[in-house]
């Protein structure tokens, strides 16, 4: 295959990712824009089989180990994004971003040992690039992983002299990224790359567990810029047309959703070196509560008149995005006037919640968003809060200097009743106590949201 | 390549990056991010085209271990996404 044939295909596939991306910004589109960038995925791989490039003759060199590499990549990633549970997309998502920054990093060392002394200076500036930020990408992602996952703690990690050993870091980071320029060894490129690693954890230890979406997507947008610096290194117009989308959008998608969350980027990145220890009270755990039956909770939703359902983290945990249906068509069925709340980011990521009603067939005229909902909690007789926490904790609006201030926040307060489905009284993702479970007007339901609604649908049927 | 093609791709596609998702609805936050992170996985094409010219043990040691890496955030990336945007079908009656 020419040169020009093999450009053009690739031109192909990257005016595919744009579709791709367009398609996917509108609910209608989105599910054909993501399989316009799958095509034009597997069309860019499948003609690099093709194209002799003037070093390399076909079949391609070390063809049994390609095949075979890609397999095994098939074997594990179709697997783990089919099985998967809506509640652990986050983190798969997370993963496999990581993933890709590794392998943008190994694409770009395995360049360097082989082009060796025939490196042009450009070459290794960018090779370097890819180094550090592939490898801050995957180490990055695999600590949000581990975050999202809950095998460790969510809360912001802050050792003592914290700042001070991350700036050492990374000034040790750009050094040896300055040496491997000058000096062009191996052994400077692999302590750059061990550097970069830890970098990338201890740049996101401190970040708080609400905030992790938003670090997943500046990730995101991270690898896609070593794709398009590898694209520079190996003069492939696609590697950089595609990177370079990526970062882009990438970029504007982390600010969105930052700003979905009424946070500034260095804000979430940088807010917990300086937030203090927040005080939430010990003692506040043995505050009494109001807690109620599943009849108490039913007999409340069977005289009002409006209703409101906030889900949260904890229904998707609970798999109970059925049952949930199920009690709002009771409620309908007997003249209650019934509506979802959802906030932007509820859940563990962005559209969580509007992903995980989509599958039990809610209809789509019952989500209401945050900005629509929330002047008509003073009309409402009954919020039931089901699994959220910190997205209705009104300490984002009356307590500056807690970590979830100036957050935007569904004002379930402003509802007559407020009902709190939940497994315990452990505080919320953010770690931040919510004084509304203790205000007179609300009712706490302890148990598994699935389990809760269950009782509260059969107890409702009876009335 | 000519640096300045180059340098005019890039500069070009940051703005087609930045336009084409300007406005989305906080819905699609996730889909679209795990759509962009699929996309991302064509960084599979250069990891093959490194293992073709891999010359040592340990460059094809490495770039195998980038195909197995790239073809996971490529595949699963966009099977991933297909299986959350599956879900919005039912509102669309």
């Amino acid at each position: 295959m020419s040169r020009t044939l093999y450009d053009l295909i690739g031109l192909a596939a990257g005016i595919a990712f744009i579709l791709a991306l367009k398609g996917l910004s509108h609910p209608k589109t989105a599910r054909r824009g993501n399989l316009i960038g799958a095509f034009g995925a597997t069309l860019a791989t499948l003609v690099v089989f093709f194209y002799v490039s003037p070093e390399s003759s076909l079949p391609l060199n070390n063809l049994g180990w390609i095949l075979g590499a890609i397999f095994i990549g098939l074997v594990i990633g179709v697997p783990a994004a089919r099985k998967v549970q809506m509640t652990q997309m986050p983190q798969l998502v997370a993963l496999f971003n990581g993933v890709g920054g590794g392998a943008a990093a190994l694409v770009a060392i395995v360049e360097y040992l082989h082009l060796g002394t025939k490196a042009t200076t450009a070459e290794v500036i960018f090779t370097v690039f890819t180094v550090i930020v592939g490898c801050v990408s995957f180490s990055g992602s695999i600590i949000t992983f581990m975050k999202l996952q809950e095998l460790m703690t969510t809360r912001p990690v802050i050792f003592p002299a914290g700042r001070l050993i991350i700036a050492a870091t990374l000034v040790s980071v750009i050094g040896v990224g300055g040496w491997v320029v000058v000096a062009l060894g191996t052994t400077p490129l692999l302590i750059l790359a061990g550097l970069s690693l830890l970098f990338g954890v201890l740049f996101v230890l401190p970040v708080g567990g609400a905030d992790v979406p938003i670090v997943i997507s500046l990730l995101n947008a991270f690898t896609g810029l070593t794709v398009a610096a590898s694209g520079y290194v190996l003069d492939s117009v696609l590697l950089i047309i595609a990177g370079t989308l990526v970062g882009a959008s990438g970029t504007i998608l982390t600010r969105l959703m930052a700003e979905a969350m009424g946070r500034s980027l260095f804000g979430t990145l940088f807010g917990a070196f300086t937030a203090k220890p927040q005080d939430t009270g010990g003692a506040a755990e043995d505050r009494p509560v109001r807690s109620g039956s599943p009849d108490d909770v039913a007999i409340l939703l069977n005289y009002a008149r409006r209703v409101v359902i906030v889900p949260g983290f904890g229904l998707a945990v609970a798999q109970a995005q059925h049952t949930v249906r199920e009690l709002a068509d009771l409620m309908i069925s007997k003249g209650v006037d019934v509506a979802y709340g959802i906030h932007p980011v509820a859940g563990r990521m962005p559209g969580h919640m509007n992903v995980l009603l989509a599958e039990a067939s809610v209809p789509y005229d019952q989500l209401e968003e945050m900005d629509e909902i929330n002047p008509t909690f003073s009309q409402t007789d009954v919020a039931i809060v089901i699994g959220a926490n910190d997205v209705v904790n009104p300490a984002a609006e009356n307590t500056p200097g807690c970590p979830i201030y100036g957050m935007p926040i569904l004002q379930v307060s402003n509802a007559a009743n407020v009902i709190f489905l939940k497994r315990s009284m452990r505080p919320g993702f953010a770690g931040i106590e919510n004084e509304l479970l203790y205000e007179p007007k609300t009712m706490l339901l302890f148990g598994d949201a699935k389990a809760s609604l269950t009782k509260v649908v059969s107890a409702l049927k009876t009335l | 390549m000519e640096p300045m093609a180059i340098l005019s791709i890039f500069v070009l596609a940051v703005f087609v990056g930045f336009e084409v998702v300007s406005k989305v609805s906080s819905t699609l936050h996730t889909p679209l991010m795990s759509g962009a992170n699929a996309i991302h996985g064509v960084i599979l094409v250069g990891a093959i085209i490194v293992a073709d010219h891999s010359s040592t043990n340990l460059e094809l040691g490495l770039a195998t271990a980038a195909i197995v890496l790239a073809t996971i955030n490529m595949v699963g990336g966009f099977v991933v996404t297909d299986r959350m945007l599956e879900m919005f079908k039912g509102k669309k009656k």
